[in-house]
């Protein structure tokens, strides 16, 4: 880490006003943008969230079926756990592509035009 | 031989070995006291005291989150909870890894975005300040105090273990001395200190947990199913102990516990302030959300291998004897190191002490980290714009926070001898209730509900946390139980231990009832101004 640099943070310019914030708040470039991170962001909430409670409620009133064995003493349970695991990478680098992909470079594009245009 | 005999004999040991065990512990002391006095020496103005200057990269941030996260709770507490009651256990470390999904998803960059120092900055940014900020600031500090209350307990524990003290005195001396080293640790080194500090320790966690794993593994020939099978046999409970059920399936009532538990393991995550404010530390809201992947990465691995860590304490060590060194299995992870090197070894004593000297560090990074965020958010959303209304230099800020911290560090060693014999993950696992109850709906209804107000903040923050706090107040955890705070006492009329079931609904509900009962117009173009900031990054700090 250098430490000796000055961080840019403390440079940084003057917040452009409410009314450009408004403006570009209903441009349909933002619109896009919004649209995009919440059309991917929110239905994969949902799904993550009701996958995990899926486990959730398996472990707790399925016990026979997380119970089965698979192979030697690796049971259902364990490998559903195992899944957990699994999918929680996969959503994580697959959010992060989304994001590199189609949010990163319309955000940038709004960042760069209203700092450097107020 | 009895267990209690063995486990005497096992402290017994380790008193021989004190030495070596001291001066482990001090090396670490001494090698994060050096840290803390040369980012001392760094921090010169308020953006270095609460964001360590944002220069740090996304793998030091993602590393230093993950020590931020693997608390007591994670080592000892869920090696401890799979020694005893096996694949319930494992859940834990399953909600607490799938929570990073939230944060990665919905929290970590807008924060990033649109805040500045603490959690409150989000909160408050459409809202009228004052009353929003007092009341982020208030469930900051409730949250970060009863996760400090659990690393007490598990410093607590361990010590008791390890040097062979069980007196009172002993015990609060070692309390005492864990507060003092926070308060030293982030009074000085700020956030650029404690991000350092936990760099340190989450390498040291990774390393300890790698060997005991390795070692575990070594012994079942790398044969996770004979494990297992072993595990299960010795345990006393058979192919039960492999299957969900064993600590929360006996009744509906315990059936329901877990729910709750799952619930809050995986939205408390997203709402506690000693992560959130990790975010700041970084450059970007991209650095932020590599550094959760980093952290996601790095925490999956290690909950993984606290698999091999509590199926081989149950393997290894009959039930008896880790039960008699700690009712709730706190002690497994290093009873195991002993068994792993002989119990009769100097081996056997000096893996013990390497494993206690980690789980030690763990302990003081995680303090520090959970005092750092509750004294920020005194001092930035209290003290600077609540008591002098905006009007506070940095200066003033940083020596409020300073304060602060001596304050908060009193009260959690005040608070830490209460707690001594709950397990840690249970206890955890509360301020993950109350931080999915009181902080993550007022953040996503700031970020993502438009016509959402103060009223509805204030609702949502003070409905969730009076009733998460109260259902904890009057559950099985404080009185009524053998294991409670008060076992002698019985107040306890709610049934469930965690009360995240119906405190986390109930902090949306609020949240979402105080906003259309409210008088005031929501402040739209405030919301706009909010939205294009953190979605976009413009005139980030």
């Amino acid at each position: 880490m250098a430490t000796d640099a000055p961080p840019p943070s403390k440079a940084s310019s003057t917040l452009p006003s409410t009314e450009a914030f408004v403006e570009v708040h209903e441009s349909a470039e933002f619109g896009e943008l919004r649209r995009s991170y919440r059309s991917f962001a929110f239905p994969l909430t949902v799904a993550f969230i009701a996958w995990y409670l899926l486990y959730v409620l398996l472990s707790n009133y399925a016990g026979g079926f997380m119970g089965t064995k698979l192979f030697g003493n690796i049971n259902v349970a364990f490998v559903f756990g195992i899944a957990q695991f699994v999918t929680t990478f996969l959503i994580a680098w697959w959010y992060s592509r989304h994001a590199a992909a189609k949010l990163d470079p319309k955000a940038e594009a709004i960042k760069s035009r209203m700092e450097g245009g107020a | 031989m009895s267990p209690a005999q063995q486990t005497l004999l096992a402290a017994n040991q380790a008193s021989e070995h004190r030495p070596l065990i001291i001066s482990l512990f001090a090396v670490f002391v001494v090698a994060t006291l050096v840290i803390t006095v040369w980012a001392g020496r760094q921090t010169k103005d308020a953006a270095d005291f609460y964001a360590g200057g944002r220069q740090f990269s996304a793998f030091q941030n993602g590393l230093a989150v993950s020590g931020d996260y693997m608390s007591a709770a994670s080592f000892l507490g869920i090696a401890g909870a799979i020694a005893l009651f096996g694949y319930d256990g494992f859940l834990y470390s399953i909600g607490f890894l799938v929570a990073w999904l939230v944060a990665l998803l919905l929290v970590a960059e807008p924060l990033r975005n649109s805040g500045r120092y603490t959690m409150g900055d989000v909160l408050a940014y459409r809202m009228r300040q004052r009353p929003v900020r007092t009341a982020a600031g208030t469930s900051t500090i409730v949250v970060s105090i009863f996760y400090l209350l659990a690393q007490m307990a598990g410093a607590g524990v361990l010590v008791s273990l390890l040097l062979g003290i069980t007196s009172d005195a002993g015990k609060i001396g070692i309390v005492a001395l864990v507060g003092i080293l926070m308060i030293v640790y982030v009074s000085i080194g700020g956030m650029k200190g404690t991000t350092w500090v936990q760099m340190v320790k989450a390498v040291l966690l990774i390393g300890g947990t790698l060997l005991i794993t390795f070692l575990v593994l070594l012994k079942f020939n790398f044969n996770i199913s004979d494990l297992l099978g072993s595990a299960a046999e010795n345990s006393g409970k058979g192919t039960a102990f492999l299957e969900p059920g064993l600590q929360y399936g006996a009744t509906g009532t315990s059936k329901l516990d877990f729910v709750s538990l799952g619930i809050a393991l995986v939205l408390g995550t997203a709402g506690l302030p000693h992560i959130l404010i990790r975010f700041y530390t970084v450059p970007t809201a991209k650095a932020a959300r590599k550094s959760v992947n980093w952290a996601i990465g790095i925490i999956g691995g290690f909950y993984l291998m606290t698999l091999a860590l509590g199926f081989g304490a149950a393997a290894l060590i009959s039930q008896e004897e880790i039960i008699a060194s700690n009712p709730s299995g706190n002690t497994a992870a290093p009873l195991l190191a002993l068994h792993l090197g002989g119990v009769d070894s100097a081996w056997g004593a000096i893996l013990l002490a390497t494993i206690s000297a980690v789980a030690f560090a763990t302990i003081l990074a995680v303090v520090a980290g959970l005092t750092l965020a509750s004294s920020s958010s005194f001092a930035h959303d209290i003290y600077a714009n609540v008591i002098r209304k905006g009007q506070a230099t940095g200066e003033e800020e940083v020596r409020a926070a300073r304060w602060a911290t001596v304050f908060i560090g009193i009260v959690s060693i005040g608070l830490g001898a209460l707690a001594r014999d709950l397990n840690v993950a249970g206890l955890v696992a509360l301020a993950f209730a109350v931080a999915a109850s009181a902080n993550l709906p007022t953040i996503l209804y700031s970020l993502f509900w438009k016509r959402f107000t103060t009223q509805g903040a204030l609702w949502s923050i003070y409905g969730g946390l009076i009733v998460a706090v109260g259902l904890v107040l009057f559950s099985p955890v404080v009185s009524g139980d053998p294991k409670a705070m008060f076992p002698d006492v019985d107040f306890a009329w709610f049934p469930l231990k965690n009360p995240g079931i119906i405190s986390i609904p109930f902090g949306f509900f609020m949240g979402w009832l105080g906003t259309i009962l409210s008088k005031e117009e929501p402040d739209t173009k405030k919301y706009a101004e909010l939205e294009v900031r953190s979605l976009t990054g413009t005139g980030a700090h």
